[in-house]
């Protein structure tokens, strides 16, 4: 009898541990998805029969909450769709606008939100394993050469252009949200939340007669929203008064991720410097003239006018120094203005006005980009990706679009920023619908990471610490890029 | 009942009994065990081996390609970086740093809190506090602390001018002493009395009010621009190359001596009273009783301690990104958070980041054999 006992409940353990475990992967793409780095090959449609479907027996179960649907002809309708983004705010929105969609179509939309740190961990190491956990996904512009290249997405460029929703959004938010490579035609997103960076600042200081009549008097021009950085500079030094615990500004400095990079890309992109060139040569395009006095700038500015204990700041932290009183001007991207329109938020909710990225001294202006879009995931079965492109289709109408901008998202599509509707639904969305007609974005290739890497540690080594000059800087940046690039096959 | 009648029920000819196998002590054992190894071989040994595997691949986790080999070429492309050695360094710097501290800090508070007096107890709960603390949690709030407008550590630092008063002062009244045991001709002695208050006068309106040069530098810790900014490493806005990482140690020290004080103090706790009363007989004095009886008694677990500090500090991830995220520049990165970098964050590079993960192995076993070689030389001494 105890051998019985111990062996059933060898058994039982045994069962319960093949239950958990999970199969050992056999990543072997049906297609030969990118062997070269700016690979073209198209994935099939969602209408057209898909070859995956003969390697769906060797995919994983899923993970998450959302149900198990199996990849055979006879599936059941599709009930339930599940997008993956990150956790904040739109995605709030989104749910919002999706649950309507349930009344429309009887399908149930889950908007399943992770943390912004372990966003692409958790929706990239899901894709290698080929997993179906979501059907779609609304991600980083950076993401798009890697879902393209790597058969993550898929391809949407007869879809968007069929139903006219191409037509439908800015051009440059169909580029950078969209678009894969760039240039190329092919696409493999909807454009579903914009964003760049713009600037908050506080009105009452800026229309205070007696600081106005005294930056006049000190700068010979009126004081007043900065259409320049020139003029962001004097101005930034005008409120910089430690005694009295304000500051210039707040700007971006973290070195983690990607924030002091798209800081430096403001000033950057203002000053008319890019990453590269048509052929994807980085000698003497990053090190150029322009980058190098354009980052010089922004080391100038960190220095005389940020906020003190800023030297590790991001979204949260340039938000904190305008709700603190610390900053006359912040930087942040317009997904994090809500928080400082927000009279429960600020106290200087009703005094903080919002411009867009001011211009460099020739006169280019640009912005960072931010935003993400919405792709098909291509693991999923036939009849969920056609019920995907059926929710992109309805959430693509104008009505929608302009109900998720009424709720504070940030639509892409050209006739919601344009409404007298969207530009008055919050302060700042004049300045963001300015802003999404000259963003320009950082290098959107596989090799993404490695590239923000290196512009990461030498910002932060040069603008945070103080270490080396701009030109040795951007010199060095442009040596490493050039390195990688070289190594991955963009440049012979 | 009757021996017979029970022989009877025990040995009926027409029923067989059963033949029961019955398992012995070891096969039990094993069948308790196993279950739990079988579990540890999947989630611990398995990857082990895979990611030493993996260390010798191109292999990215988030593409859908099988790794390829490539032999030793990633070692020898982390072995040849020299931002890699430089990281090491650093790392090196961290830990000899932060584990020195803390062994001395430990010991410290070991010794004050051995001698029961009236609290100890609860000042012994309260030292244990910060070790309990989420070390994310604990990189937050120092991150507010440090801050140069707002924060607490710029704060205390300030105070240390009252300290430099104190200590001034307390130099005055010394010289007012001697002068006033030496010199017995009144006169010249209130004269002498009446310079050094006055003295102590200007110079605590000086260090209070003015910006001139030593007091000005001591009272602008009130003042965030002319404070240090210890995680951006500049004072006053000139940088300071280290400060960054001197932050970071004192935030591990903070949080991790009281690991050393526990296992210092259960060294203390064992020591016997009659090695301490037989120097007392001999009058030997406080310093050759700690040096001679206390700490060879106490050196086995002090060194258990700094070997598992310096195993950590090599570990060292969430406090670094917590606060500084290895910046500024690269000025605490860590080996470690490097290693996160390299295998997330993007770049996803799972092949070099498994190969970089082992070399890291590879010295962490390497450094603690010498402890252990030297706690069993103490022993094998004993």
């Amino acid at each position: 009898m105890k051998i019985k006992y111990l062996l059933m409940l060898t058994v039982v353990f045994v069962l319960i541990l093949s239950a958990c475990a999970q199969p050992t992967q056999a990543p072997a793409p049906e297609e030969p998805a990118a062997e070269e780095p700016a690979a073209e090959e198209p994935m099939e449609e969602a209408e057209a029969e898909e070859p995956m479907e003969e390697e769906a027996e060797a995919e994983e179960p899923m993970e998450e909450e959302a149900e198990a649907e199996e990849p055979m002809e006879e599936a059941p309708a599709v009930t339930e769709l599940n997008i993956l983004w990150a956790q904040w705010d739109p995605a709030d929105q989104l749910q919002q606008v999706a649950d309507k969609y349930e009344e429309v179509a009887g399908v149930k939309v889950n908007i399943i939100q992770e943390p912004w740190g372990s966003f692409g961990d958790r929706f990239f190491t899901e894709m290698a394993a080929g997993g179906d956990a979501w059907d779609m996904v609304i991600g980083d512009s950076q993401w798009l050469g890697q879902g393209a290249t790597q058969g993550h997405y898929v391809e949407l460029t007869d879809f968007l252009t069929e139903t006219g929703i191409k037509d439908s959004v800015t051009p440059a938010t169909l580029t950078y949200y969209g678009e894969y490579p760039t240039g190329s035609g092919q696409y493999w997103g909807y454009p579903t939340e914009g964003d760049a960076d713009g600037w908050a600042y506080r009105k009452d200081l800026f229309e205070n007669p007696d600081e106005m009549a005294a930056f006049e008097a000190e700068y010979g021009y009126p004081l007043a929203v900065p259409e320049n950085y020139e003029q962001l500079m004097d101005i930034a030094k005008f409120f910089t008064r430690p005694d009295d615990g304000l500051y210039g500004v707040a700007i971006y400095t973290q070195k983690d991720y990607d924030a002091i990079t798209m800081g430096v890309e403001n000033t950057m992109f203002s000053w008319g410097g890019d990453w590269k060139d048509e052929n994807n040569n980085v000698m003497g395009i990053v090190n150029s003239p322009e980058n190098i006095e354009s980052l010089q700038f922004y080391k100038d500015l960190y220095e005389c006018c940020q906020v003190p204990g800023l030297s590790n700041a991001f979204f949260t932290e340039t938000n904190d120094a305008m709700l603190g009183g610390q900053a006359a001007m912040s930087m942040n991207y317009f997904a994090f203005f809500p928080a400082l329109a927000s009279p429960d938020i600020n106290p200087y909710a009703d005094d903080t006005g919002y411009f867009p990225n001011p211009a460099g001294p020739d006169g280019a202006q640009h912005a960072a980009l931010g935003g993400q879009g919405m792709s098909v995931i291509s693991y999923i079965s036939d009849e969920r990706k056609q019920a995907a492109l059926d929710f992109i289709n309805w959430y693509a109408q104008d009505d929608v679009q302009a109900d998720f901008a009424a709720l504070g998202g940030y639509s892409c599509n050209q006739a919601v920023l344009e409404s007298e509707e969207f530009l008055n639904a919050a302060p700042f969305n004049p300045a963001f619908a300015e802003t999404m007609t000259f963003v320009k974005d950082f290098w959107n290739i596989p090799e993404y990471g490695e590239l923000l890497e290196v512009s990461q540690r030498l910002f932060s080594q040069f603008v945070v610490e103080g270490v080396g000059t701009a030109e040795e800087t951007m010199n060095q940046i442009a040596e490493e890029h050039d390195a990688i690039l070289r190594d991955a096959g963009y440049i012979e | 009942m009757s021996i017979e009648s029970t022989e009877a029920v025990v040995q009926k000819p027409d029923q067989k009994k059963p033949q029961r196998r019955q398992l012995s002590d070891r096969a039990i054992v094993n069948l308790f065990i196993w279950p739990a190894l079988i579990l540890l071989i999947a989630m611990n040994v398995f990857p082990l081996f895979y990611s030493l595997y993996l260390g010798f691949t191109d292999y990215s986790a988030i593409t859908r390609q099988q790794p390829q080999w490539v032999a030793f070429e990633n070692f020898s492309k982390i072995l040849n970086d020299e931002l890699l050695w430089k990281y090491f360094a650093t790392t090196g710097r961290f830990a000899l740093l932060s584990v020195g501290l803390q062994t001395i800090v430990g010991f410290s508070l070991a010794m004050l809190v051995n001698h029961k007096f009236k609290g100890s107890g609860l000042l012994t709960t309260l030292i244990l506090i910060p070790m309990m603390i989420s070390p994310v949690v604990v990189g937050l709030f120092w991150k507010l602390m440090y801050n140069p407008t707002f924060g607490f550590f710029n704060l205390l630092i300030g105070y240390t001018k009252f300290l430099f008063l104190a200590f001034f002062a307390a130099s005055l009244f010394a010289a007012y002493f001697l002068i006033k045991r030496y010199i017995s001709k009144k006169k010249i002695y209130l004269l002498i009395t009446g310079i050094l208050f006055g003295v102590l006068g200007v110079v605590g309106f000086l260090a209070y009010f003015s910006d001139y040069s030593l007091f000005g530098f001591l009272s602008g810790f009130f003042n965030p621009s002319t404070a240090p900014d210890m995680l951006a490493s500049r004072f006053a806005g000139t940088p300071v190359p280290g400060m960054a990482l001197w932050a970071v140690v004192i935030v591990d020290v903070w949080m991790w001596s009281p690991f050393v004080m526990l296992l210092v103090l259960s060294g203390l706790k064992a020591i016997p009273d009659y090695l301490y009363e037989a120097a007392a007989i001999d009058r030997a004095s406080s310093w050759f009783q700690f040096w001679r009886i206390t700490l060879p008694q106490v050196a086995p677990l002090l060194l258990i301690a700094i070997l598992f500090r310096t195993i950590e500090a090599f570990k060292a991830f969430d406090l670094v990104m917590g606060m500084t995220g290895g910046g500024p520049g690269d000025q605490t990165e860590l080996i470690s958070v490097n290693l996160y970098r390299q295998a997330f964050l993007g770049q996803w590079r799972t092949g070099r980041a498994s190969a970089l993960a082992y070399i890291i192995l590879i010295i962490i076993i390497a450094v603690s054999n010498l402890y252990i070689r030297y706690l069993n030389q103490m022993k094998g001494e004993d």
